[in-house]
């Protein structure tokens, strides 16, 4: 098993950037429900393997496309919380100057090209930064983050239809938490699934149980690999569960709360501490990170909040101007 | 100055700025065979096939990988094949497009032209004729071109590759043959600019695209019987040129705006509006009626705007 050979730093990394991600978005579930973050906030609970998997096969200047669903994936690529934070409390200093919120989150100093409001979207526009790359001989590789609920999308089909035919440096990540928005992907879906689909486009996928966060850096691993010898483009197909509801707001009643309990024994986050605790790490030491994440995150939220909010004119800046390069 | 087409004018333009910035390139379906047209005739040769690059039948991700390798430093060229096509991708470039360099706080923009050939042309029909420019005039972010002559499709082409922001670049599919002067290793024109065709003190007549045809041999007519009308070309539909259209509008004092585009919605609302509230000038549009375009010419020469009507509605005005 992957589990016995992974290196125990490693897995502590993991297990360190997992606890960032949960100490986040809880601090932005309350943000919300408090009224102080606006707007969508769609949370990953649940769902940190396949980010902090993934992520840490990535270089900063790997390129990054991701979803709704987007603060795992841009805290494991590298992004700053407290700007992150400042961007979902609609502050100046957040990422996207508060022009965005937590829906159009993007960190271009870390190559992280944008979340999506639109179901799917991104894989066009990955598609397009790959080919970018290529034609400009680059060594980046890009990184493409949609759900289960976007494979039945259009986009979905062209975009790997052209990663293909390209044979670009894409790695396509298909996480799947089960629901599309409030309705089980499985009634929606015809098929044996995204897997099976990247396969009929001529895309070797691979499936990974996406709560297994050593399984999911060991596919990264491989995957990535392949992909920066040449080998094309890639799929991963991460199989997870989405523990909170659609949005923050979302109390996702369609589903019996057994199914929920019996997921929770199979939060990412505990598996990982079990696997720790197996290898000779002190529980006081996990619980030491945790502690560190939500001090640092509190911090972070701290600071975004003594920020100001953008000067009017901000919300007239960056439409249109027309200007051509220098 | 070399005399050549309107098609010619615009392979020209690209071929230039291909050129000159290697981060242009030009993606879209057949473009190694030259294009629908053939306004793409032999770029292939000269540019090889990455930077003319040959799609699948894929407008959404057309756009949509147009709009990612732009965000990272390329300068794509989208051909859509016709306008009525580009609605497969109005996802990307309504909500991507045009949205990406302000959601994100101007960490990024796209600078994108996407090429969308428009009109009524050989008899095409509905889903081969339409004129939308007004649909892109609305979004903010978009920039909306409508060259008319083979010199503005050479300088507005170069001026929409050089923009920074993205570009609807709408050719007419009727001009492609049109021949006129054009200025050889020329400079791009200035975007946002329109351009005064006819001078006349009785009345403004604003169009853009392929109508201006229509317009010039009424603008004669009405000559012919003592009347002078001023034709502006608007060229650029956004950013307009309030400041051309605004000062002919107040020395006429009479505003007529012709357009193929269906009427109702259409930008020649928006000029006739701006002259009524900033001069209270008389206004009148004349634009298609509200008719999907049909296919037998008698029954597509319905959507047409005529001399006749023109020449009508000018004179209601005076």
């Amino acid at each position: 098993m992957t589990r016995a050979n992974i290196d125990v730093e490693r897995l502590r990394e993991h297990f360190r950037t997992m606890a960032r991600i949960r100490a986040f978005e809880e601090a932005a579930e309350a943000g919300q429900k408090s009224g102080e973050i606006r707007g969508a906030v769609h949370l990953s609970v649940g769902q940190e393997a396949v980010a902090s998997g993934i992520c840490a096969n990535l270089r900063r200047s790997d390129y990054l496309v991701s979803t709704h669903r987007v603060h795992g994936h841009t805290i494991a690529k590298g992004a700053d919380v407290t700007a992150m934070m400042a961007e979902l409390l609609g502050k100046a200093g957040g990422t996207c100057q508060g022009k965005g919120g937590s829906m159009h989150i993007a960190d271009f100093s870390i190559g992280m090209l944008g979340a999506n409001g639109v179901v799917g979207a991104g894989i066009p526009i990955a598609a397009g930064a790959a080919h970018a790359v290529k034609l400009r001989g680059g060594s980046e590789i890009v990184a493409c983050f949609f759900g289960d609920g976007a494979v039945n999308r259009g986009p979905f089909l062209e975009g790997l239809n052209w990663a293909r035919i390209y044979d670009l440096p894409i790695l396509f990540i298909c996480e799947d938490n089960g629901f599309a928005a409030t309705t089980r992907t499985r009634s929606l879906t015809g098929g044996p699934g995204p897997a099976a689909r990247a396969e009929a486009l001529g895309i070797p996928a691979r499936i990974v149980d996406g709560n297994a966060v050593e399984e999911v850096d060991a596919a990264a691993a491989e995957r990535v690999t392949r992909i920066r010898e040449g080998g094309g483009p890639q799929f991963i197909l991460a199989q997870t569960y989405r523990l909170k509801g659609h949005t923050a707001h979302d109390p996702a009643t369609y589903r019996p709360a057994a199914e929920v309990e019996e997921k929770q024994r199979r939060d990412p986050i505990e598996l990982c501490r079990e696997t720790l605790l197996l290898r000779g790490v002190p529980a006081a030491a996990l619980a030491a990170d945790e502690a560190a994440a939500r001090v640092e995150i509190a911090a972070a939220v701290a600071a975004a909040r003594a920020q100001p909010w953008g000067d009017e004119s901000l919300a007239w800046r960056d439409v249109q101007d027309m200007g051509a390069p220098a | 100055m070399t005399l050549m087409s309107y098609l010619e004018a615009g392979k020209r333009a690209l071929a230039e700025e291909m050129r000159r910035d290697p981060a242009v390139w030009a993606l879209g379906e057949d473009l190694g065979r030259g294009g629908v047209f053939g306004q793409y005739k032999g770029l292939a040769e000269e540019f090889g096939p990455q930077r003319i690059c040959d799609t699948p039948i894929s407008e959404a991700c057309i756009m949509g990988a147009a709009v990612g390798a732009a965000l990272v430093g390329t300068r794509p060229v989208v051909e859509m094949r016709f306008s009525d096509f580009a609605l497969c991708a109005i996802d990307e470039l309504v909500n991507q497009a045009a949205k990406a360099r302000y959601m994100f706080g101007g960490q990024g923009r796209v600078p994108l032209v996407v090429r969308e050939p428009v009109g009524m042309w050989r008899s095409s029909a509905a889903q081969h004729s339409q004129s939308l420019e007004a649909w892109y005039a609305h979004i903010p972010g978009l920039v909306v071109v409508t060259p008319s002559t083979p010199a503005d499709n050479y300088g507005l082409l170069k001026a929409a590759i050089r923009c920074d922001d993205p570009v609807v670049y709408m050719e007419h599919k009727d001009l492609w043959p049109l021949e006129g002067e054009v200025e050889a290793d020329g400079e791009a024109l200035p975007l946002g600019k329109a351009r005064i065709l006819r001078q006349g003190g009785d009345l403004t007549i604003v169009a853009w695209s392929g109508v201006l045809r229509t317009v010039r041999q009424a603008a004669e007519a009405l000559a012919g019987t003592g009347v002078a009308a001023e034709v502006i070309d608007l060229r650029t539909l956004y950013p307009w040129d309030r400041e051309t259209v605004l000062a002919s509008a107040a020395r006429t004092r009479r505003l007529l705006v012709v357009h193929e585009a269906v009427a109702i919605g259409g930008f020649g609302g928006e000029i006739a509006a701006t002259a009524a509230e900033e001069l209270g000038v008389r206004v009148k549009r004349l634009g298609a009626p509200r008719l999907p375009v049909a296919y037998a010419p008698p029954l597509e020469a319905q959507c047409r705007v005529s001399e006749a009507q023109i020449v009508a509605a000018a004179r209601t005005l005076l």
